[in-house]
């Protein structure tokens, strides 16, 4: 009996919840075959296997034998292929919906099975949609007022002294408590790892982006600048408050566009040591936490030290991706508040600075397969603007020559025998 | 939806996955959903890709369009597996497959590739890399090789005849996992 009361007390509440989420798929696959039918499951292998074959060998492997025309009718099978199975499965249209998940959390959002749900299983969600919406979203909601209102108020009083150490040192205090009053109010349960590497002064904090939750996290554990565009209403409000306290980087949405500013008062601000560490999103978008996206190369071109830092979120208690095409921001913290818990991982990586002979982009990269690497993303090139717009001309007309070369290229050495 | 040949399994995830290109949520793909996916929007004959989903005349493709279009991509092997004699010619068979690509090079619909449109399409895949005479005189080679009628113009049959050792079913199959 003592060693089984061992037992369950060193399971902490995050396996309880996994026990329960397994349990519910059981019973839901259990339905499933009970009634003759297929219980939807996540592609986590994908739909389709792809090869990855480049153009030029899959051409080359397509001449017939013999004499070797320029141009074959059967080239056209090769870029009909590849078309078809982008439709099919691409890398990047799925990078911005919420992730699938192999077991059912509990939660209506995340289930795909709805008619495999027995009455047990049901009433476990109701139980479940109970305490989420009557205890969990009241309490986490005071929380949040509360939090955000303290911000407001003791930034403004710390404001109120003159600019020195106390005044930093109040300034950091009260940030910091603030952000740790909000994480309760998200009930996030992050693990930090590697904090000898936590971003200093005169640097720059790059990150991986999912979620606006992603700056509470960070900037409870640390002091950070923030920087971003400036807004009217209640976020308005804030950032005025905020940036009493301590120098935070507030852009008007004119000055947005004008790059060499933008570059300029980020150099100033990393060139004065007093003033902290800048956090900055690089891709630019929320992405679903399974892959990392072009860092836009902007700061990078600052010549400081950077720090990059891997945020990874588990999806089995809540999904911190923000769909902004789908959902507000309202509407997204609702969801955040009656889920489960946050549950996510925070890498400090240590900092890199621009080597020889490279250039933003390449640093850019770099740092990013760092943070792919180190959370466990797929590092992709793709832009994560891809989100809204449309993909650029050029990466077409490259797709053309290099298929233009395989026709010439050919031809060339025809001529040579 | 058994004419297609997929399995239970992949034709629920297809669902999945054509519901999430359906930006406009109306049961139908239109070409800009299409065109919102960048590997297929840099391809050059995305176009002609997107245009082969769309029936005669129509900007919307339901779910049971996309799915006979992909059809033509399964697998010949797959076919073992559910022999059905009474089901006619399969959408995925060598001839299916190679009527799919013969339409990409029509563009009219005529049932010939002429001159202009192998020019067309020749444009489409190398861009501006290559100059008018050379690509003209790329096409008038391949309809010398493929004509076999003197009507200067291919036309299926003899695209077939063109295409006879090539390996039509492994080129244009995709392999859907089950």
């Amino acid at each position: 009996m003592p060693g089984y009361c061992a037992v369950l007390l060193q399971l902490n509440l995050l396996d309880y919840f996994s026990f329960c989420f397994q349990w519910a798929t059981l019973r839901m696959e259990r339905g499933a075959k009970e009634k003759n039918q297929h219980l939807y499951k996540p592609y986590s292998n994908g739909i389709i296997a792809k090869e990855p074959v480049s153009l030029e060998q899959e051409i080359q492997e397509m001449r017939r034998g013999g004499a070797e025309p320029e141009f074959d009718m059967s080239d056209i099978f090769y870029f009909c292929r590849r078309g078809v199975e982008s439709i099919v499965d691409d890398e990047v249209t799925k990078r911005f919906t919420a992730e699938e998940l192999e077991s059912w959390n509990l939660l209506t959002r995340s289930n795909y099975n709805f008619h495999h749900i027995s009455t047990r299983l049901t009433a476990l969600w109701g139980v479940g949609v109970l305490i989420r919406y009557g205890i969990l979203l009241p309490l986490r909601v005071t929380l949040a007022f509360t939090g955000v209102g303290l911000l407001v108020v003791l930034t403004s009083v710390v404001g109120l002294f003159p600019n020195g150490r106390i005044k930093n040192y109040l300034s950091d205090k009260v940030h910091l408590m603030c952000y740790r009053i909000c994480v309760r109010a998200l009930t996030a349960i992050i693990t930090y790892h590697d904090s000898e590497n936590k971003p200093k002064n005169g640097g720059i904090c790059v990150a991986n982006h999912t979620s606006p939750i992603d700056v509470i996290i960070l900037a409870s554990d640390g002091c950070y600048a923030m920087v971003g565009q400036v807004h009217g209403g209640l976020m308005g409000v804030i950032q005025r408050a905020m940036v009493k306290a301590c120098p935070h980087i507030w852009f008007e949405r004119s000055e947005v566009k004008d790059r060499h500013l933008v570059a300029k008062r980020l150099s100033d601000h990393v060139a004065d040591e007093s003033k902290l560490p800048i956090l900055i999103f690089p891709e630019g978008t929320c992405i679903n936490n399974t892959s990392v996206m072009m860092f836009k190369k902007g700061s990078f071109e600052i010549g400081c030290k950077v720090y990059p830092v891997a945020i990874k979120y588990d999806p089995r208690f809540g999904d911190a991706f923000w769909n902004s095409s789908k959902f507000g921001m309202v509407n997204y913290l609702l969801h955040m508040m009656s889920s489960w818990a946050i549950v996510c991982s925070v890498w400090y990586l240590p900092p890199m600075s621009r080597m020889e002979g490279e250039d933003a982009v390449q640093f850019a990269n770099r740092v990013k397969a760092a943070i792919a690497r180190k959370g466990g993303l797929a590092d992709l090139l793709w832009d994560g603007g891809l989100k809204r717009g449309k993909v650029k001309e050029v990466f077409k007309e490259e797709q053309q020559k290099l298929y233009s070369k395989v026709l010439v290229g050919s031809s060339e050495d025809r001529s040579r025998s | 939806m058994k004419e297609t040949g997929f399995s239970h399994s992949q034709i629920t995830r297809l669902y999945s996955h054509f519901h999430s290109l359906d930006k406009g949520e109306n049961g139908a793909l239109s070409r800009e959903d299409f065109q919102r996916i960048p590997e297929l929007a840099i391809n050059p004959l995305g176009d002609r890709i997107i245009n082969a989903f769309f029936p005669e005349g129509e900007d919307q493709v339901n779910f049971r369009g996309f799915m006979r279009t992909l059809a033509h991509f399964r697998p010949v092997e797959d076919n073992e597996k559910n022999k059905d004699p009474t089901s006619g010619e399969p959408l995925n068979s060598r001839a299916n497959k190679l009527l799919f690509a013969f339409r990409l090079y029509d563009l009219d619909r005529d049932d010939k590739i002429s001159r202009d449109e192998l020019l067309q399409v020749l444009r489409m895949m190398v861009g501006v890399n290559i100059s008018d005479e050379q690509l003209g005189s790329i096409a008038d080679r391949t309809i010398q090789e493929a004509d076999t009628n003197g009507d200067m113009s291919i036309s299926f049959s003899e695209f077939t005849k063109v295409l006879e050792k090539v390996d039509v079913e492994q080129k244009m199959s995709i392999r859907f996992l089950h």
